[in-house]
């Protein structure tokens, strides 16, 4: 890890360490987030299912996607997922999901302004469901336009800290860059792009996408991401709420990690316990 | 007969039908004139007409179309 890449925030002595970590919270568009994992619905088999992982994920903002209205699915109680996440107090972030055109993630945009009263969207614009990668032009043509018509736009893009950056200047109020590709369990494919859109960026950064065990989510957290986002990990899990659980801890030691400062890489050993002093054995 | 395509599939109504009378069939739930469920909680229902929102506070006062093209989307399980 190169040290001039990394966001230095860490508290300087212990008396502001404690505080620091109590109070801790992820800011975004002035709402404090009590935790740094934010989690993704699909994929999980059971409505039931998902929501013991996601209590148990801890997460206090969690991503949907936007369909048609159907009344054997959606419709009855027992399916309906916005009634889950606030029965939870878990804050919901729309996504513009199976989009492929800047229109098509306007109109989605705009659709779940309405339905879920926020004004937040997770912005998705994928270029071919192959890859189910950003479509890096899409995307700035669609960040421009949400940020024009108000809203606060999660813009989840390649690991490219070019577009991260053209993306903040834009108006997005956070940067989402993938660490592999959606479903994948590759972990961070790029750690070195992922750092440089840290240390460069002024709002806040959540890795999504890729993510595969814990150790990838903690790993995020030590590169200096603001959060994590995960989805597939957690609900194709052979355990689900065990799985939540573990990306809950890898997270919170993840920023722990970042804060607390790594000791530097060395070539040689160097010994822990003093020369001097030792028993003639 | 009155037809509009409703999510994608043919859908007969009765003349004068309003948005806001769809949406709550659909749901099952009361509205209030001003497009919240009359149950209190949050209904989580968007429409889209002829490719623009209808705003949840003109659905009692929107009628249906012959050949009108709806919408109506809420949050599922994805992302």
């Amino acid at each position: 890890m190169t040290e001039s890449l990394v966001r230095n925030d860490a508290p300087v002595n212990d008396a502001v360490s404690h505080d620091a970590l109590v109070n801790d919270a992820l800011v975004i568009d002035g709402v404090a987030l009590g935790s740094r994992l934010i989690m993704g619905t699909g994929g999980a088999p059971s409505l039931a299912g998902l929501g013991a992982a996601l209590i148990a994920s801890g997460t206090e903002l969690t991503t949907v996607a936007m369909r048609r209205y159907s009344v054997d699915g959606a419709g009855s109680a027992d399916t309906n997922l916005f009634a889950l996440l606030l029965e939870n107090n878990i804050k919901v972030l729309p996504n513009t999901a199976g989009c492929f055109t800047a229109r098509e993630a306007v109109m989605t945009a705009e659709l779940a302004r309405e339905a879920l009263e926020t004004d937040w969207v997770k912005l998705e614009v994928i270029a071919d469901e192959h890859t189910l990668l950003p479509d890096a032009l899409e995307l700035v043509e669609a960040t421009e336009q949400l940020v024009n018509r108000g809203f606060k736009v999660f813009a989840y893009t390649n690991d490219d800290p070019v577009l991260a950056l053209r993306l903040e200047h834009l108006g997005a109020a956070a940067v989402m860059p993938l660490g592999a590709p959606i479903g994948t369990g590759l972990g961070i494919l790029n750690p070195h792009n992922i750092e440089l859109i840290v240390a460069r960026a002024s709002i806040p950064v959540v890795l999504d996408a890729g993510i595969g065990t814990a150790s990838d989510a903690a790993l995020a957290m030590e590169l200096g991401c603001d959060a994590v986002l995960l989805a597939t990990a957690v609900t194709r899990a052979q355990n689900p709420v065990l799985m939540a659980k573990a990306f809950k801890h890898a997270v919170i030691g993840g920023r722990l990690a970042a804060q607390g400062g790594r000791i530097p890489k060395r070539q040689h050993a160097l010994a822990s316990s003093a020369m001097e002093g030792r028993p003639d054995v | 007969m009155s037809t509009i395509q409703l999510n994608g599939a043919p859908h007969h109504y009765d003349a004068g039908t309003t948005v806001a009378q769809l949406v709550s069939a659909m749901t099952g739930r009361a509205l209030l004139p001003s497009g919240q469920a009359a149950d209190g909680g949050r209904l989580g229902v968007a429409v889209a007409r002829n490719a623009g929102i209808v705003p949840r506070s003109q659905w009692s006062a929107t009628a249906l179309e012959h050949n009108d093209d709806l919408e109506i989307v809420t949050a599922v399980q994805g992302g």
